[in-house]
């Protein structure tokens, strides 16, 4: 496992995509900071971080849009497959390199609540609190994005069945009017919108924990599956 | 050293490989052959535990693929048809990587890596990115790949496939030197390179064996005829007159002139019949001497396109008469190669 998170991370960081999409989700992140900051009205970090994370919608199926359709696509999977790895080992390996990247975009953001406490009054804990829940909304993206990866040889179908989902799902709320009864309970439970303003609000249970963790480790499992049923279905 | 018993392979109703039965013995270099789409990437990807099996146990060092995998993983080297590199690593970078996944100790790394560029003859390209090598350079980082970790099995899919032929010829002398110490699998639609590298050969078709044997028996014992190469220093006519009166032997074809007065003969003789004796006393009873004398055997080529095709017999004996000329060049060019190869 740690042979294949070292080899993953190393191509992000020697290829350009890391290096891209960090500077293109800070650059995002901070325009929108500007536009929030300069009304000069008060405002909570927090609600600020939760706001704009919809971005990371975008931005993570395209990190992790190559993780396992590159290797099929290029035929190298077949050396980690009769490597002395197992599949949940080949999995784990790319998860934790990408969710690494992450965790260094999510680093990248500290400079704005360090600006905020030079300059003004920072509300510490909720913003602990939100960035929990950033980070754990994160991590499942990831997580899904993997997924979406070892279902195709072609990274852009990845990346655009990833973006696609998860957008859907993080608006489910704008449109949950057309759902009833049990539809609409359950477009209620998997809002991440409604999961992330817990957070916001300081009020985050244990159940919330459990909702994202459980939800990640669904999709790793089911990257595994994938794999290993091909592995006996394909000719 | 491994073992497969019944090795069977079936996409959805299509029977891709059937009941396969063989085994390697330690220190063997096997060829497999078969026409393209006959089942041996499937077999090789079961061997090394890349697809699984609908039936039957593949057994390597011991080790059943089903039930140890991580075992069997450790004791092979494989090499499939598309090398699988990382055109964003250097070739160092990409060795390193592999020793790593193969979980090779981190002291014996360095030099193992460097003793097998030298083998492979990559050291000079080793801090080159894979992706901006050739085709026969990522195919020998490919080998190299398979080498990494010392692994007792080998097995190679097709590795000349896309190479010119200098690097065919090296190629297979690698490999060669390489059967000294590993067991290896080698598959190859290619006849020539099997005959040139293989110590025993498995023939299979539509998924299922049709021969196992080595190349010289395998020549022996399919032909129904045993046939000569002759040189005879003799005025042609007397000599053809002679040779077909002589018992057992069945057909004389005079092939060329070698030199003046003397004549190439192509003899068929019975199969159970050794005409080599009475032939050279006969010769020399009359004072014609005999130059040269060589068994043909039926080159592999022929055996292949007997055991793959349906063609009936008569078909393949036609063929060969029409063909007679043509094969013996080819047979003379490729004695010659082969000398070649050897200095």
């Amino acid at each position: 496992m740690l042979a294949i998170y070292k080899k993953e991370l190393r191509s992000y960081f020697y290829s350009p995509l890391a290096y891209i999409l960090i500077g293109i989700y800070i650059l995002m992140f901070s325009l929108f900071f500007r536009g929030v900051f300069s009304t000069g009205r008060p405002f909570m970090y927090g609600a600020y971080l939760y706001q704009y994370s919809f971005l990371l919608a975008f931005i993570l199926p395209i990190l992790t849009m190559r993780t396992f359709a590159e290797e099929r696509k290029n035929g190298t999977d077949i050396l980690l497959m009769t490597s002395p790895v197992s599949v949940g080992g080949i999995v784990l390996g790319k998860y934790f390199a990408s969710l690494t990247v992450f965790l260094v975009m999510t680093v990248v953001t500290f400079i704005y609540p360090i600006l905020i406490s030079v300059y003004g009054n920072l509300n510490v804990m909720p913003m602990i609190s939100c960035y929990i829940g950033y980070v754990l909304i994160g991590a499942f993206f990831v997580a899904f994005g993997v997924f979406t990866s070892s279902l195709t040889k072609s990274q852009v179908i990845s990346a655009v069945t990833g973006i696609g989902t998860l957008i859907l799902v993080w608006f489910v709320n704008q449109y949950s009017y057309l759902f009833k009864g049990h539809l609409l309970a359950f477009a209620n439970w998997i809002s991440f919108f409604f999961r992330f303003r817990e957070f916001v609000q300081g009020l985050f249970s244990s159940r919330d924990l459990v909702f994202f963790f459980s939800l990640t480790g669904l999709f790793l499992l089911l990257t595994m599956i994938v794999i290993e049923k091909r592995r006996w279905s394909q000719g | 050293m491994i073992e497969i018993q019944n090795l069977t392979k079936h996409y959805g109703p299509i029977k891709a490989v059937n009941n396969l039965n063989f085994t390697v013995e330690k220190g063997e270099i096997l060829g497999f052959l078969g026409p393209n789409g006959a089942g041996k990437t499937t077999t090789m990807n079961m061997i090394t535990g890349y697809l699984p099996s609908t039936s039957g146990t593949v057994k390597v060092c011991g080790y059943d693929i089903g039930e140890q995998p991580a075992e069997v993983k450790k004791h092979i080297g494989y090499l499939p048809e598309i090398p699988p590199v990382y055109t964003d690593m250097t070739v160092k970078e990409y060795l390193n990587f592999v020793s790593d996944l193969k979980k090779v100790a981190r002291s014996k790394r360095a030099s193992q890596i460097s003793d097998i560029m030298e083998t492979i003859q990559i050291s000079h390209v080793q801090n080159r990115l894979v992706g901006n090598l050739s085709k026969g350079y990522r195919q020998r980082v490919g080998l190299a790949q398979a080498l990494v970790g010392n692994p007792e099995v080998l097995i190679l899919d097709e590795p000349t496939v896309g190479l010119d032929p200098n690097q065919i010829i090296e190629i297979r002398k690698l490999i060669k030197g390489l059967g000294k110490e590993h067991t290896i699998i080698f598959s190859s639609h290619i006849l020539q390179e099997i005959s040139a590298v293989c110590e025993r050969v498995v023939i299979i078709n539509k998924g299922e064996i049709v021969a196992i044997d080595t190349p010289d028996n395998l020549s022996r014992n399919l032909g129904n005829v045993t046939r000569f190469l002759i040189k005879i220093e003799g005025p042609q006519d007397d000599v053809t007159n002679v040779l077909g009166k002589i018992k057992g032997v069945l057909n004389i074809e005079c092939n060329s002139k070698s030199q003046e007065n003397v004549f190439k003969y192509t003899i068929d003789s019975e199969k159970d019949v050794d005409v080599r004796r009475p032939i050279f006393f006969k010769m020399a009873e009359l004072g014609y001497p005999i130059l040269e004398l060589q068994a043909l055997g039926m080159n592999l080529e022929e055996i292949f396109r007997k055991l793959t095709t349906k063609e009936g017999e008569s078909v393949e004996l036609q063929d060969e008469e029409k063909n007679a000329k043509i094969q013996d060049k080819q047979e003379d060019v490729e004695l010659q190669k082969e000398k070649e190869e050897v200095e």
